[in-house]
């Protein structure tokens, strides 16, 4: 009997060590899965007993801590927002109700002390077998809360976006969006945020317009045509165009922007500069046809068009500026595929992103060197010192220098004496680009305005863009917001 | 050193760990939970030291280490539901000294031979028989959770199915010692108590809707008839049959048809049919596998080493729980959240090295029935283990039966520790001979 007694004896280890199996392969295999479900409470609550890392700007302001609160023996580390909206859309949120948003989610890691690294690992490990709570490293943006707050106020009650790029790093120095929203009430008052009214008839104000918010970018993309016109050899800023008010496409003429009385502008005899300056779209609409589209859209992606920017925020909450089509992104495979006289002048099917904008007029200023932009400065260990810091990075050549000289020219003749003349700034000199983009509302308008300065020692770049703008162009409403940011910037020492 | 020596010392280390457990636990929660935590500690070495006494005067020559072991297993449970609800763990203390006296009282009953009890192997068998189906009967019956295994008797809930499992044994051990010769024959008229046993167990099934218990009984029985015939025909023959049984159950009984959904497709990403709604509408891992989810998410949460004693997420930051059944059907969840894989695979030891000394002891006694006995009973608790413990990490359907001595409820500590007893008895008697 004692030998059958040893079968059903292996047979119970083998159901007992199927046990060991079993949790094995949910504690150490499968856990990610588990903890990544939308539906997993435990791991929500669970990283609030986390001492959550907190989220500083660039000068250190706090924009992002723990509240402690005590419940049935459980010490909780809640999240509070101290600056309130300010930087919202890129802060996001950590709660429990809505899970997590901007780098608060892309750095949860990071916030609650679970990346991989060693130094985290070890100490964590450490801090959890004594029993200790477990603290997060910190993070150190780059936004500069001044400038950010002004940008907020000029963007209050619109809808739009407004991002300044520090030009020789890629740092960003604000990204800015309206409507906006209090992360504060994002847990108990979520209704609040979902009531937001602004001047737009979806204010959606948690989408960070600045990296998600597709937009027609009329003239302003402008910049990457001519990019493609002189780069390509194909014309000089000197190039002599004829305007009658209007080019000629598939035999239909396709008119240059209407005046308010509804007639367009006509220029005569200009040149490809002239064409900038003035925002003429006749001038443009030719050089697109004789260039076609595909060369447009391969300067395009050069400066970073077709890829999402990269930045550090949630890859959902960025999208790839590019021809759109029912959605989603249209690559065309030959230049009949698109309209290339509206693809010049930035109609088209183009949805491009304020900070793409950003990007283009930084490329220019860099003289043509694509720069990586970031929002991280670093992050930090729990006890101080850095984690790691992020250094800058390029992305490639989208120009040559030259011809990145040569459009700063034709950008400063944009504001000395064309259509961006509202933002001047005494003493310093600005290179911009205005751009009015037509919506599917006759007379609606997207207004624009991208530009660097100073223009002979570039240091920053900005991005307007703002929707819904009846009659309004960029040069009226979005240059003046880029003027105030570009000398609040430019007065500060570490931008 | 003497076997009793050995028993005292065990005990008195697992009266230190089950100290070291409470202090842990008040640490991590010292805001709701007193200082007085630690007399637990204390309290159950004297228990534990009671218990001792016992065996000492009446199975002297009994294995040392299992007393020991189900102290350790009892004190890990009963720390753990300590640190989800204190006024709970207090109950189940009352069930623990309810169970030891019974253990006591096992002892001092059978300590001459508790081999007598062959004699009265009908009787137990029409008392488990009975016994599994009291929670039927109007009135006192109630249907918890969806299966019908509890009895309402003056204020306490007993599940009789825990007591009907040990009587079962008996009576396979003595009608299986008696019968073996003419089963091992395999002739197809001596079937027919294989086949009574096989229908007796999908009658459980479709009655109380569970099949968890099912297969329990039937596991055990097939167990014991391979061990008492050598035929591998019984457990094969049992085994297919049993397939076929749960196949048709399947078909037949709703309850069973959901159970076994959940098992294989918890989360879906479309709405599904919701039982408790009666409409396509939820997700499935929202509605109908909403338990085995959370509890997979405990688990999940331990990682490696767990979040140490105390230091587990149960409930939201409202105090709301998170994982429903937490103390009963889901206690490993809990236990695997704090303590991790690391611990986790040192509790499953235990486990394994109480099946090992309770197998051991099937093979020194000397007789039939004890062996039987022995093997039945340490068969029974691996199963149930693994039933339960199966069920939770999603490698068998989920049935709501307890975890031997960690689950909270009375009824399962006081039959944990009449198996207990049962297996001391069985061992004193075999090394007593050799002693």
């Amino acid at each position: 009997m004692n030998d059958r007694i040893r079968v059903i004896a292996v047979v119970g280890m083998i159901l007992l060590a199927a046990l060991v199996l079993g949790t094995t392969y949910w504690q150490a295999w499968a856990e990610g899965d588990l903890a990544s479900k939308q539906d997993n409470a435990i791991q929500r609550v669970a990283q609030f007993t986390i001492d959550r890392g907190v989220i500083r700007a660039a000068d250190g302001t706090v924009l992002a801590l723990n509240r402690v609160v005590h419940v049935n023996g459980n010490t909780y580390y809640l999240r509070h927002y101290p600056t309130g909206p300010l930087a919202a859309d890129v802060v996001g949120y950590s709660t429990e109700a809505r899970s997590r948003a901007g780098i608060e989610q892309a750095f949860n890691d990071f916030l609650t002390a679970s990346n991989s690294d060693l130094h985290t690992v070890l100490t964590s490990t450490l801090n959890s077998l004594e029993g200790k709570t477990i603290k997060g490293n910190s993070i150190k943006l780059t936004l500069h809360l001044g400038p950010q707050f002004l940008a907020e106020k000029a963007l209050a009650g619109q809808c739009g976006s407004a991002v300044a790029l520090d030009i020789p790093s890629g740092r960003v120095l604000v990204m800015a969006t309206s409507p906006t929203y209090n992360p504060n009430l994002v847990e108990k008052h979520y209704d609040q945020i979902a009531r937001t009214k602004a001047a737009c008839s979806g204010p959606a104000p948690l989408l960070n317009r600045a990296t998600a918010g597709l937009y027609a970018p009329g003239s302003t993309f402008k910049l990457v045509t001519a990019a493609a016109a002189l780069d390509s050899g194909t014309f000089t800023p000197d190039s002599r165009f004829n305007d009658p008010g209007y080019c000629t496409e598939y035999g239909k003429p396709v008119t240059n922007f209407l005046e308010n009385g509804g007639v367009p502008e006509k220029f005569g005899n200009v040149t490809l500069a002239q064409g900038l300056q003035f925002s003429i779209n006749s001038v443009y609409c030719n050089i697109g046809i004789k260039l076609g589209a595909l060369k447009i859209l391969e300067y395009a992606k050069r400066f970073g068009f077709y890829s999402t920017p990269g930045l550090e925020t949630p890859p959902a909450e960025q999208r790839a500026s590019g021809l759109y089509d029912h959605g989603k992104l249209f690559y065309p495979k030959h230049d009949y595929q698109v309209d290339p006289g509206r693809l010049a002048f930035g109609q088209e099917r183009l949805g491009v992103t304020p900070l793409q904008m950003a990007m283009v007029a930084a490329a220019i200023g860099n003289g043509g060197v694509v720069v990586q932009p970031y929002v991280v400065d670093s992050i930090l260990k729990p006890g101080g010192g850095v984690l790691q810091a992020t250094k800058p990075k390029t992305l490639g050549r989208a120009i040559s220098p030259q011809t990145a000289s040569e459009l700063t020219t034709m950008m400063e003749a944009v504001v000395t004496g064309g259509t961006g003349t509202a933002a001047q700034i005494p003493g310093v000199l600005v290179a911009g680009k205005t751009g009015t983009a037509e919506t599917s509302v006759p007379g609606v308008n997207t207004a624009w305005f991208v530009c660097f300065a100073p223009a002979d020692h570039p240091r920053i770049a900005v991005a307007v863009a703002l929707e819904n703008q009846l009659h309004k162009t960029g040069g009226e409403v979005a240059a003046p917001i880029a003027k105030t940011l570009l000398e609040a910037l430019l007065k500060q020492p570490t931008a | 050193m003497s076997y009793r020596n050995r028993e005292l010392a065990s005990l008195v280390v697992v009266g230190l760990m089950t100290g070291f457990g409470f202090a842990s636990v008040y640490i991590a929660r010292q805001d709701v939970v007193s200082a007085s935590s630690l007399s637990y500690g204390i309290f159950f070495l004297c228990l534990y030291l009671a218990a001792h006494a016992v065996t000492r005067l009446t199975v002297p020559n009994a294995d040392p280490y299992i007393l020991p072991l189900g102290g350790l297993l009892t004190a890990i449970g009963v720390t753990e539901i300590y640190r989800i609800n204190p006024q709970d763990a207090l109950h189940q203390t009352i069930w623990i000294v309810i169970g030891v006296v019974a253990f006591a009282l096992t002892l001092f009953l059978f300590r001459r031979d508790y081999r007598k009890l062959e004699s009265y192997k009908y009787l137990c068998g029409l008392g488990a028989v009975g016994l599994l189906m009291l929670p039927a009967l109007p009135v006192i019956g109630e249907r918890i959770n969806g299966a019908r295994l509890w009895i309402h008797f003056g204020g306490f809930q007993i599940q009789p199915g825990e007591f009907a499992k040990i009587l079962l044994i008996v009576f396979l051990a003595g009608y299986l010692r008696e019968k073996r010769e003419v089963l091992a024959q395999g002739r197809l008229k001596d079937l027919g108590p294989l086949l009574l046993i096989w229908g007796a167990a999908m009658l459980v099934l479709l009655e109380t809707s569970d099949l968890g218990s099912a297969l329990l009984y039937f596991g055990i029985f097939l167990a014991m008839t391979y061990v008492a015939t050598g035929s591998k025909k019984y457990p094969i023959g049992g085994g297919v049959l049993f397939l076929l049984g749960s196949f048709a159950a399947y078909h037949l009984v709703g309850r069973v048809r959901e159970r076994v959904t959940i098992w294989l497709h918890p989360w879906t990403n479309h709405f599904v049919y919701c039982s408790q709604t009666g409409k396509v509408n939820h997700l499935r891992q929202d509605c109908d596998s909403y338990q085995l989810v959370k509890s997979l998410y405990s688990i999940g949460n331990g990682h490696f080493g767990g979040t140490g004693f105390g230091k587990g997420t149960f409930t939201d930051t409202a105090g709301n729980p998170l994982i429903p059944y937490l103390k009963t059907d889901f206690i490993f969840s809990a236990l695997a959240q704090e303590l991790g894989l690391i611990g986790v695979a040192a509790f499953l030891l235990v486990y394994m090295v109480f099946a090992l000394r309770g197998f051991r002891i099937g093979m020194i006694a000397e007789d039939g029935f004890s062996k039987l006995l022995a093997v039945g009973l340490t068969f029974g608790f691996v199963l149930q283990t693994f039933i339960i413990v199966g069920g939770v990490l999603r490698i068998i359907p989920l049935t709501g039966i307890t975890l031997p001595f960690v689950s909270y409820g009375g009824s399962s500590i006081v039959a944990n520790f009449v198996v207990l007893a049962g297996l001391l008895l069985v061992s004193d008697r075999a090394q007593a001979r050799n002693a």
